[in-house]
């Protein structure tokens, strides 16, 4: 049931029952990204204030941060979405083998990244005695960041629910929007990662 | 109907989806589990107008109340407390709970209609925004029933008043979620609404034949899914600080309690427009069909509206000059705001134009539409002298500004809703308002709403401040005071005669058959009751005003109905989506998860929160896998003349 011998070519991006050819949930899930970008940048933009208005006697930014394990984390994640996209250009051709292993990857991918930063905010806790509630640069680091590890988790969790779908043998070639909506969000969190590891992490360097 | 609504028959051709899980199928028509199940925009719009209507009434209660202690000097009826609280209460509610709600019924029963769609993109979650809204409109008014009382930090809840420290009581925090979950209903129904007029519009329906109300439906979903993000935020950072300790408006920890203001008016003053622009829609609906004039420079009107959704985002710091925001912003946010005042009145001339010349048919909705202009006009006036930061300065704070954004907002959203009401109501309950009552009640409300608040203008300039619970005497402003209160119980009379008429009219108004104002948009062509799937054939537009072009080209339409009617024949019949229960359980999983978290410094709650994030969840997953497939239905062929 994954071929449409019978119906002929499916073209991914071109749905004919709506007015502008575009897939409804595409355009949801586009206009949703737009929203998502409005709540990312007012967390951002509550760090770069109080980025400018230090406390006197806080810990430095410089002192806490592991630049190489956030680098580390940075690639996987970005190599997920590189997965991500595979994943997509399977179930577009139907291919649900190359489905499963492509998301498997992704999801691997997600968790290591997700680990890394479980991994940094018990060290930065431990070792720096850095929290949310005693500096100003702990409420807001580990808010924004915190904020971005619970959208790569509910990313997880809707790959990982995808995966376990593809073998119901529901999930068929028609679907490759179902996947590649889910793909638009997952890159989505990717960019936004590159612009907190360039706005929180980078930007203490210069 | 009836006939062909019971014969429905489940399909699986190429183009459906595989049966998902489907663990339960409701199927009533009629009773409370069809209305709990709906998917139809219609029903869903009903819904939405009737819980509106329901805060729409107890915020009124809530303003006659704060009328009443104002009336006299040093009146002791309520306490300063009480006061605050109603004050709180009475403005969020009739933001988010009534004239929200009451627009979002609005888009829901007409915009569809109006493009000729058979529903929403995405049905379900359309029940969805309805539900979550009540819940979060629940949550919100838990604050009466505790021992803390009701919240009263302002409806714009300005830090610190809102900290832990000097609002110790879960009333805020309720307050907080209440607003939270308010947001997701609000966006979800937003984004639901942009697929749908981006994509499901009729063939020949380009944008720029939209229907003026479906663009302003258009331009104010836009305006929410952008600008309720910086107010959930701003309570996410509140939020953390009240129920986790962290530092966000801590000010001995680094905190500054400004940001609060900068994310609140982010989002607050686009929130004006959102108020706003539904309004000037539905105006710029009624007055072309009472006019008997096609709406005077349309793409005008249309731009301007995008226009003032632009430059809305950019104005936001004229609500904080007094906060001393430096000289070159201050300037900036004065022009910006100034500025915005040129597509606003450009829309007021095209009105006029649109009446210049018209034949006039000074009908109830017809009324309440130029009620709207002139008093809407009269608060853009002193919403502009406000622009000048050094005349805001001096008028901030006072009953002068009270006094403008009440004329903005019941001159004019609230105006606009109660046109729109009589305006429709022939075609979602196939009655029409009797002209005496009608114009009755709407003499009244003019009347009790201009005695109420224009004394308050000079109130203001006389230096009376706001949210203050009492006077003395010897400050002269008992005179203006004692008329405004008596303006109050007057506006309130007239509100209920307007619904008293209203609930008349549905039981026993003059029936009426279609198209009883000889209106000019698509929604007018369908006959009330409107059948649950719209259209028995999808209609093609060829004109701006398709409903008045069709009528006055009955040879051309006549043909290409037949060529219609015949292709719809043999399709595979009218697609229609399933009721579902799932969005319903999400609605109450939010209710119970909200509750819980909002509760947690208050004691062993984390079940309930559990509890409720578990119902979420199950909710969530069983709508996914029920799948979105529909039925068919099947109708015979129905001639359809204008």
């Amino acid at each position: 049931m994954s071929t449409p011998a019978a119906t002929g070519v499916i073209d991914p991006h071109l749905d004919p029952s709506t007015a502008t050819g575009i897939p409804n949930k595409k355009l949801l899930l586009w206009a949703f990204l737009a929203s998502d970008c409005m709540f990312f940048g007012a967390l951002l933009a509550t760090h770069l204030i109080y980025r400018l208005h230090p406390v006197p006697g806080n810990p430095s930014p410089r002192d806490i941060f592991n630049p190489e394990l956030t680098s580390f984390s940075t690639f996987i994640l970005l190599m997920s979405s590189l997965m991500m996209a595979l994943a997509v250009n399977a179930i577009q051709k139907g291919n649900l083998r190359g489905l499963r292993w492509s998301l498997l990857t992704t999801i691997v991918f997600g968790s290591i990244f997700l680990g890394c930063q479980a991994y940094e905010f018990t060290n930065f806790v431990n070792e720096h005695h850095l929290t949310i509630t005693n500096c100003i640069f702990g409420t807001t680091f580990f808010t924004l960041t915190g904020t971005h590890g619970l959208h790569v988790l509910i990313g997880v969790i809707w790959l990982s629910s995808m995966l376990a779908y593809s073998f119901t043998g529901r999930l068929t070639q028609r679907d490759a929007i179902d996947v590649e909506a889910m793909g638009l969000y997952w890159h989505f969190v990717d960019i936004v990662w590159i612009v907190i590891f360039t706005a929180v992490y980078l930007l203490e360097y210069l | 109907m009836e006939a062909t609504a019971k014969t429905p028959f489940i399909d699986h051709d190429a183009h459906t989806p595989a049966p998902g899980l489907v663990l339960w199928r409701p199927t009533a028509k009629t009773g409370l589990i069809s209305w709990l199940t709906t998917v139809d925009h219609k029903r869903i719009g009903i819904m939405y107008g009737l819980f509106a209507l329901i805060f729409f009434l107890v915020g009124g209660v809530e303003a006659l109340l704060i009328r009443t202690q104002l009336a006299v000097p040093n009146n002791s009826l309520l306490t300063s407390q009480q006061y605050s609280a109603l004050f709180t209460m009475h403005g969020t509610t009739m933001i988010f709970l009534a004239v929200m709600p009451l627009s979002a019924a609005l888009f829901n029963f007409i915009m569809p209609l109006q493009i000729g769609a058979r529903d929403v993109a995405f049905p379900r979650l359309n029940a969805f925004s309805l539900w979550t809204f009540v819940a979060g409109a629940i949550i919100l008014n838990l604050g009466w029933f505790m021992p803390s009382g009701a919240p009263a930090a302002g409806w714009f809840g300005y830090a610190p008043l809102t900290s832990r420290q000097f609002n110790a009581g879960a009333s805020i925090d309720m307050w907080v979620m209440g607003l939270q979950i308010l947001g997701v209903a609000s966006v979800a129904a937003s984004l639901n609404f942009i697929v749908t007029i981006v994509n499901l519009r009729a063939p020949g329906l380009t944008m720029m034949r939209l229907p003026v109300f479906t663009w302003m439906t258009l331009i104010t979903s836009f305006l929410i899914i952008l600008a309720f993000p910086a107010i959930t935020i701003a309570l996410v950072e509140l939020m953390m600080d009240r129920l986790f300790g962290t530092n966000f408006f801590e000010v001995s920890n680094g905190g500054m309690p400004i940001l609060w203001q900068h994310l609140f008016w982010i989002f607050g003053h686009p929130e004006v427009y959102i108020l706003i622009l539904p309004a000037m829609g539905a105006i710029s609906e009624i007055i072309p069909t009472f006019a008997r004039k096609p709406l005077f420079g349309y793409p005008v009107v249309v731009f301007s509206g995008a226009i003032i959704g632009f430059i809305g985002f950019g104005v936001w710091s004229h609500h904080m000059f007094t906060t001393g925001l430096g000289t070159v912003a201050t300037a900036a946010f004065a022009f910006a705001t100034m500025a915005i005042a040129v597509p606003t009145g450009v829309k007021i001339f095209n009105w006029i134009g649109t009446l210049w010349g018209g034949r006039l048919a000074m009908r109830t909705p017809m009324m309440f539409a130029l009620g709207f202009i002139w008093m809407f006009m009269i608060g853009g006036f002193s919403g502009i002298m406000h622009a000048a930061a050094p005349a805001d300065s001096q008028q901030h704070d006072s009953y002068f500004v009270i006094a403008h954004f009440h004329y903005v907002l019941i001159g004019g959203s609230l105006f606009a809703l109660l046109a729109a009401i009589q305006y429709w109501f022939p075609l979602i309950f196939g009655r029409r308002v009797d002209e005496f009552w009608g114009k009755l009640s709407f003499w009244v409300i003019f009347v009790g709403f201009n005695v109420t608040f224009f004394p308050m203008h000079f109130l203001g300039l006389n230096g009376m401040p706001r949210r203050t619970f009492t006077y003395d005497a010897n400050m002269g402003w008992n005179t203006a005071n004692l008329i405004s209160s008596i303006g109050a119980y007057l506006l309130g009379l007239g509100i209920a005669i307007y619904f008293g008429t209203s609930i008349y009219t549905y039981f026993k108004g003059e029936k009426v058959g279609r198209d009883p104002w000889d209106a000019r948009t698509l929604e007018w062509s369908i006959a009330a009751p409107v059948p649950e799937y719209n259209f028995a054939v999808i209609p093609t537009v060829r004109a701006r005003d398709s409903w008045w072009y069709d009528k006055h080209h009955p040879e051309e339409v006549a043909a290409a109905r037949t060529r219609d009617s015949e292709a719809a024949a043999s399709a595979e019949g009218i697609h229609m989506p399933h009721q579902s229960i799932w969005p319903f359980v999400v609605g109450v999983g939010l209710l119970l998860g909200g509750i819980g978290v909002a509760a947690v410094p208050f004691g062993h709650k984390l079940p309930v929160a559990l509890a409720g994030l578990a119902v979420v969840l199950l909710g969530i997953y069983l709508w996914a896998l029920e799948g979105s497939e529909g039925y068919h239905l099947h109708l015979p062929t129905e001639s359809h003349e204008p």
